[in-house]
């Protein structure tokens, strides 16, 4: 697996560790729709520090993984799009739309953490 | 022709190698890492289009001079089923695949020189080139 998932509390976080092909980024996909429901987590964090090429196939299948996710009761962050990669994206002309994104692990969970203490209330 | 780097195109690995392939041939030229990028992903799009559109092709990558200003030239030819309508493909949002339809317009985007040739029956070339600035 290219993409280790680790389990934090509530939350799921997939670190992807180098260049994933079209069927790493569908088996992370249909791994993490599975955990999701098997360890009941509220908020699924994907770190792409280390993907260096988000192209239509890559960012069509994150924001599948995201909606997917979301019908399965949970929420998705995306965290650590390099700079490059969104100067790249934006004039490719791609868009993460409806996609939660934060700057790095740290900002992705404690956003996540917001949205859980907000619905709470 | 001295530094060409050719790739075929055979499944959805082959992807992965031509992107890193050219992106290593680009910084050996001393592209900007954003510049690397921008030419890694450009492969990697049309790569994709051989695989899912013609399965099999090959991408060939080299430096080129021209004057005083030096670049990169990538090639990626395939005896697929060819495009009808060239104009059309190139359209943001058009895909005959269930895509995005962003991988032909958003590689012209991405490099300085873009073009495409096709003939239906037997196959597509498309030749994209950027300038070291
Ligand atoms: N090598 C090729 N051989 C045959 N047809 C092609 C080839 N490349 C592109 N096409 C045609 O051109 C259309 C547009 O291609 P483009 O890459 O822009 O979008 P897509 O592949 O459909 O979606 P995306 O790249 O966004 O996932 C394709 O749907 C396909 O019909
Ligand atoms: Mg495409």
């Amino acid at each position: 697996m290219l993409v280790p998932i680790l389990k934090q509390g509530d939350y799921l976080i997939a670190s992807v560790q180098s260049e994933l092909s079209d069927e790493d980024l569908l088996k992370l996909r249909d791994e993490l729709v599975k955990r999701v429901g098997e360890l009941r987590s509220r908020g699924v964090i994907i770190d792409v520090t280390a993907l260096y090429v988000m192209d239509s196939f890559a960012t069509r299948t994150l924001r599948a993984i995201a909606h997917m996710i979301r019908l399965r009761g949970a929420e998705t962050i995306i965290v650590g799009i390099q700079p490059e990669v969104a100067f790249t994206m934006v004039q490719l002309g791609l868009k993460l739309e409806g996609v939660m994104t934060a700057l790095d692990l740290e900002e992705g969970l404690a956003y996540l953490q917001t949205l859980h203490t907000s619905k709470r209330r | 022709m001295a530094d060409e780097v050719r790739v075929s195109i055979n499944s959805e690995y082959d992807i992965v190698t031509a992107r890193l392939k050219g992106r290593d041939l680009a910084a050996k030229l001393g592209f900007s890492s954003t510049e690397l990028v921008v030419i890694a992903t450009a492969i990697s799009e049309i790569a994709r289009n051989i695989v899912q559109y013609a399965k099999h092709g090959e991408i060939s990558m080299s430096i080129i001079q021209q004057g005083s200003r030096s670049g990169i030239i990538i090639t990626a030819r395939d005896k697929g089923p060819g495009i009808p309508n060239i104009n059309l493909a190139m359209q943001d949002g058009y895909s005959t695949g269930g895509g995005l339809g962003l991988g032909l317009p958003g590689a012209k985007r991405l490099m300085d020189e873009f073009e495409v040739t096709s003939k239906v029956g037997s196959g597509t070339t498309v030749t994209m080139k950027k300038w070291l600035r």
